[in-house]
């Protein structure tokens, strides 16, 4: 839903950014109003996933420059958990396993995290587990997976559930799904991609990171952005998905060969 | 192994044992009933050098902390006594402290009842040893001097009290075993004798704390009989300059399960020798350990599993925490003889280190004989894990927070499996030094 005088929620001006002394980002621009869902498309190695975990704060990531203002506040000083806590949410693409810590009680502690900073009240265990209940309807999850340790053993179709899951029930204003689709069959992606429809309201917005059309057959999107070698190269309405399914991403390279070089960034 | 090599610390090492001896045989003619034991653990002790590095037993195990206590205060003293939290419902606690008679004033649970003293010298003493496994003791520390470790020959040679029992049936209540040195300085010697006849079933936990410059010494002796099944728990909750040296001499016959899970922190020096024989293979055992070092504490694990028979089971995990300037140490000895045919043998070795000066030597230790066997191990020594750090920052639980969740599903793995009744000593609160008031 795109609406002009929609508050701002989070604006990247030029962002930079390398792992391990690698430049990978080269001044991406984007920004994303309340409402929006935006979608990032890109081959292997653009930069999608690298944008998502500096958006994120992963600490293996260096931003070298630029910005991103979060609801007018600097994203990039806070640690990763004070920017989940004010609404900023990864979707992983690989989920992490984490054996001996219980599903159920990590959902709490984060929960709770989040309710704290949102002048709440933390839940105690007994509302928690009717909140996390009423929840698992949004992705169709078998409680079974609440007492079992964080993703140990589940499916890749299990384990995205789950991330949407926590999105439900952390209620972030900024969602950020890395590839949510991959790893998915047709019926595990339509339950996941009804779960962020749901939970796609007029205050929120979702910026998804994919490689196909076909997320954005069930999720559409308000905005398309085609990244290539660190930056967004073209940005359009959701016809510019349909553009890319058609043609592939060849008419990506002849539009990056016809631009400048690469800057190399140095530190 | 250096420092050790240095003439003054040799010197040192030497007279404390020559003290050690001084302060064991002036005490052995004040109790006549156990002295001659005593007096046999004594001369054992008397023809073995201490322990030291250069021996592959001790290779990683400096003895310091315990060199640091005077061995005059090594001969039975006086014990003060300890708070303890009330038992847990279904336990029926006794309570050792080295001396006095633990069963006084205790009601046993049905199926469990003391052994006769004259029986117990029969058991310990007087048969002879080329009569084998006649009467199941076959680890016995007193007989099988040779192959006792140094520390359950420490325990024989200090010990004032044994407290010795047979199991029949099915018992309902666990049975916890206690000692606290509290701030008692000196020695704590416990020794343990069970029998399990066939078909008998216990849960025994064993719980032992220290904080002062002291040293618990445990010999516990057990035989499972035939279709016996012990479940054994041992939380050992140390602090300051406290040692724990423990023995556990296990022999199991065919068709036994024995599974023991001990959880260790605190200590500034502690040694664990869990040694289980098979005898006649066919049983199946079952470890889990736990050990934290922190500062500059010391926690070694040496386990011994022996099949002396065909189809035995063992299925063993252990996992060490290394914090501070804090050194861990396993070794996990598993002998597979020729007559061990169809053994099926896994043992893991799981380690955190959470700092640089932290030190971790784990050493799986297979002798594989048997060729019909299969017998897999395996060790990882790791960091907490970024990506999982990552994880759960990226979900509002701040650093310190997600390090703690980690490290209790890493401990939870091991904790869960010690006996219910363990939890009111909070287990997972010690290994994680949170600050948890003393129970």
């Amino acid at each position: 839903m795109i609406r002009p005088d929609a508050q701002v929620l989070l604006e990247i001006r030029d962002l930079h950014a390398s792992v391990a002394d690698q430049p990978i980002l080269h001044g991406v621009n984007l920004t994303i109003r309340a409402g929006e869902i935006h979608a990032v498309m890109g081959r292997n190695g653009s930069g999608k996933s690298t944008l998502s975990k500096v958006l994120a704060g992963h600490p293996a990531y260096t931003v070298t420059g630029g910005s991103v203002l979060y609801r007018g506040e600097d994203l990039l000083a806070l640690d990763p958990e004070l920017r989940a806590r004010r609404g900023v949410f990864l979707g992983f693409q690989y989920p992490v396993e984490i054996p001996g810590v219980s599903n159920l009680e990590f959902l709490r502690v984060a929960t709770n995290a989040r309710r704290l900073e949102q002048g709440a009240e933390e839940l105690d265990t007994f509302a928690f587990e009717d909140l996390v209940r009423e929840r698992l309807a949004v992705v169709q999850m078998d409680p079974a997976f609440l007492e079992r340790s964080v993703n140990e053993g589940f499916s890749g179709g299990e384990k995205k559930r789950n991330e949407i899951l926590q999105m439900a029930l952390l209620d972030p204003l900024v969602a950020i799904l890395d590839e949510t689709d991959s790893g998915l069959d047709i019926d595990a992606l339509r339950i996941v991609a009804g779960g962020v429809n749901q939970l796609a309201t007029a205050e929120n917005a979702t910026l998804l990171i994919t490689h196909y059309q076909r997320l954005l057959d069930v999720i559409t999107p308000d905005y398309v952005h085609v990244m290539a070698a660190g930056r967004i190269l073209r940005t359009g309405g959701k016809e510019l998905a349909l553009e890319l399914e058609d043609r592939g991403y060849d008419w990506v390279d002849a539009e990056l060969a016809a631009l400048a070089p690469a800057p190399v960034e140095v530190g | 192994m250096a420092a050790l090599s240095m003439p003054s610390a040799v010197a040192a090492a030497s007279s404390w044992g020559s003290e050690l001896l001084n302060a064991l045989t002036a005490e052995v003619a004040a109790e006549p009933a156990l002295g001659a034991l005593r007096q046999r653990a004594a001369q054992a002790l008397a023809d073995r050098p201490l322990p030291a590095r250069r021996q592959e037993a001790w290779r990683f195990t400096d003895i310091a902390p315990l060199l640091a206590i005077p061995p005059a205060l090594l001969a039975p003293g006086a014990t003060v006594p300890a708070t303890l939290p009330a038992a847990a419902p279904g336990v029926v606690r006794l309570v050792l402290d080295g001396h006095g008679d633990p069963l006084v004033g205790v009601s046993l649970p049905a199926g469990i009842e003391p052994i006769p003293t004259a029986e117990l010298e029969t058991l310990l003493l007087d048969r002879p040893t080329d009569r084998g496994a006649d009467n199941g003791f076959r680890h016995a520390a007193a007989r099988a001097a040779a192959e006792a470790p140094w520390s359950g020959l420490l325990a024989a040679a200090t010990t004032g009290q044994i407290l010795a029992l047979r199991v029949r049936g099915v018992v309902e209540p666990t049975l916890e075993l206690v000692s606290d040195a509290a701030s008692a300085e000196g020695v704590l010697p416990l020794r343990v004798l069970l029998i399990l006849e066939p078909e008998a079933r216990l849960e025994l936990l064993q719980v032992h704390r220290a904080a002062a410059a002291s040293l618990t010494t445990v010999l516990l002796e057990a035989r499972l009989g035939s279709g016996a099944r012990l479940s054994h728990g041992l939380i050992g909750q140390g602090a300051g300059a406290a040692v724990l040296l423990a023995d556990l001499a296990i022999d199991q016959e065919p068709t036994s399960h024995y599974a023991f899970t001990s959880a260790v922190a605190g200590w500034a020096l502690s040694r664990l020798e869990p040694r289980v024989l098979q005898s006649g293979g066919a049983a199946t055992t079952r470890l889990r350990s736990l050990q934290r070092v922190d500062a500059q504490q010391i926690a070694d694990q040496h386990s011994q599993v022996r099949f002396e028979g065909p189809e035995g089971g063992l299925d063993q995990l252990h996992k060490a925490i290394a914090a501070g300037a804090g050194r861990s140490v396993f070794n996990g000895a598993v002998a597979v003889p020729r007559v061990a045919q169809r053994t099926n043998a896994v043992q893991l070795s799981r380690s955190l280190l959470l700092s640089d000066r932290a030190r971790i030597d784990t050493k799986p230790q297979l002798e594989i004989v048997a060729d019909d066997v299969k017998c897999a191990h395996g060790a990882t020594v790791s960091r907490l894990q970024s990506e999982e750090l990552f994880y759960l920052r990226s979900r509002g639980i701040d650093a310190a927070r997600a390090a703690g969740l980690l490290l209790r599903g890493f401990c939870g793995e091991v904790l869960r499996e010690l006996p219910v009744a363990a939890e009111i000593w909070q287990p997972l609160a010690m290994v994680l030094a949170e600050e948890a008031p003393r129970p």
